[in-house]
């Protein structure tokens, strides 16, 4: 029964939803389900922040490795979560947005995740520069078309692209670099990624027709659980 | 502590200090929150110059910044699904009482008794935490699952397989066909014109559909098959290296972005 409730759970809901696709007073209920879907997502957020409260208390607890950098991530959540479930210094009281301008938990958002988040982004930079060493070596054919591809949409989204090119006449303004990289990345780019898309939808329709069958039942576990 | 970490450490401590004052002293006739905007400030730029160290070497800076992230992000979105899903979307249909403690403006109509459905499975899911309980978890999950597969599979044959193909089918002589003499006397290589346009629909056309025989394996690439794959292929490198071009420029931009911050609104050399 511990497996069987939630297959059924699986093939109902989904054969549901695909149905209500084709009969019009069920046509609202996909929006429901999406509700109904958003809402248990907050509940799994909740799952994920208990999970990382006790992992970080269980690594303080036993004084593992780093475990002063728990304290930082506990103190952390501690306090978004106190500024951002009681509104601190919102100017709209607790009706306002939670991300009204001048509270706290948009100012934590303005100075703490913000740089924080395209900092680690930006660090990658760095990482695709010795990445792009390895992939712009033109060993074959191939990695050629990729070179030239990357190289010309490179340029063609600087100034230096349009400086280097700037002298061609309008009437063969398609060789200009900006131009050129606009136009391969609305054709080749966009077949190559219309191609990949069209066989992500295959395998996303197949593997849906396979969890709504219970064909595929990796997600329910091992058995250990019972 | 090593006595170099414990070093370190103060220098640092000593120099985020200085900047505060620095910072807060500069903002001083700019703003009432003098000394909190200076603190945040210099904290922002401690926090990108903390995870830019991780390029000399992993150190208790970046792991300081690496670990603050976990834990603020982990409670910024638990926060924004409260506000934006519970509060706003969720009460107003269960209960009268709870939406007038947090102030929402339930519209008529707006009780759905079924809502209590995913409360349940919610706490539910909760159970996962419970040593004996997690198959509890299950039900949610399967949910979960369920509801995806069931959007995804119409949603994913509408837009990404009926509606790509369908956007294939482009005019391989021109969008507007005005005739023959028209045709080739419009023929230049200017970036808007009609020779540029035409090519882009046929590579639209062929590289969509030598895109996927490449992706089709049930049979062997040989012969026209296979020079068909090769051009996919092809096809491919070029996307392939089209998207690498453009998020090396996406990675540039937030570098260049968090450089500006720190040269124009924490240090002030560029205006």
């Amino acid at each position: 029964m511990k497996r069987q409730i939630p297959l059924f759970i699986t093939f109902f809901v989904g054969t549901l939803l695909i149905f209500s696709v084709f009969i019009p007073p069920m046509e609202t209920w996909g929006e429901n389900f999406t509700l109904f879907f958003d809402i248990i997502a907050v509940f799994a957020f909740f799952l994920g922040a208990g999970n990382l409260v006790r992992v970080h208390v269980g690594k303080l607890k036993k004084r593992k490795a780093d475990w002063g950098f728990s304290i930082v991530t506990l103190i952390g959540f501690g306090f978004m979560l106190f500024v951002g479930l009681l509104k601190i210094g919102n100017p709209g009281g607790i009706a306002a947005d939670v991300t009204a301008p001048g509270s706290w938990f948009q100012e934590m958002f303005n100075y703490v995740i913000n740089p924080l988040q395209s900092t680690m982004y930006a660090l990658l930079a760095f990482f695709v520069a010795s990445a792009s060493y390895r992939a712009f070596r033109a060993k074959n054919r191939e990695a050629t078309i990729l070179l030239i591809a990357a190289f010309v949409i490179l340029l063609g989204r600087t100034p230096l692209g349009m400086l280097l090119t700037a002298w061609i006449p309008d009437s063969l303004s398609f060789f200009q670099i900006p131009n050129m990289a606009v136009w391969i990345m609305n054709s080749f780019n966009l077949a190559g990624q219309r191609a990949i898309l069209i066989g992500i939808s295959l395998g996303v329709v197949a593997m849906s027709l396979r969890l709504i069958l219970g064909v595929e039942r990796t997600y329910l576990g091992g058995d250990d659980n019972g | 502590m090593k006595k170099t970490t414990f070093i370190l450490m103060a220098i640092v401590s000593a120099l985020f200090l200085l900047s505060w004052i620095l910072k807060a002293g500069s903002l001083s006739g700019e703003t009432d929150n003098y000394i909190l905007q200076g603190f945040l400030v210099t904290f922002s730029a401690f926090l990108t110059l903390s995870v830019l160290s991780f390029l000399y070497a992993d150190n208790p800076l970046y792991k300081f910044a690496e670990h603050l992230f976990v834990g603020v992000s982990a409670a910024f979105w638990m926060c924004m699904g409260f506000w934006t899903t519970i509060v706003q979307n969720l009460i107003p249909r269960l209960s009268d009482g709870l939406s007038k403690f947090f102030e929402q403006q339930p519209q008529p109509g707006d009780y759905n008794f079924f809502f209590f459905i995913p409360v349940i499975l919610g706490i539910m899911l909760l159970m996962r935490l419970s040593p004996k309980g997690g198959w509890i978890s299950r039900w949610p999950l399967a949910f979960i699952i369920g509801t995806t597969a069931g959007l995804n599979f119409v949603r994913y044959l509408r837009s990404d397989f009926i509606k790509q193909i369908s956007n294939t089918f482009v005019p391989l002589l021109g969008t507007e066909w005005q005739g023959i003499g028209h045709f080739f006397s419009n023929l230049d290589l200017s970036a808007s014109g009609q020779l540029v346009a035409i090519a882009a629909n046929w590579v639209i056309f062929l590289g969509v559909f030598c895109g996927l025989i490449y992706f089709y394996f049930s049979k062997e690439h040989k012969g026209a098959f296979g020079a068909a794959s090769k051009v996919g292929i092809w096809v491919l490198m070029l996307t392939f290296g089209a998207s690498f071009g453009y998020t090396v420029m996406g990675r540039i931009s937030l570098l260049v972005g968090r450089i500006t911050f720190l040269f124009r609104d924490w240090l002030e050399i560029i205006s």
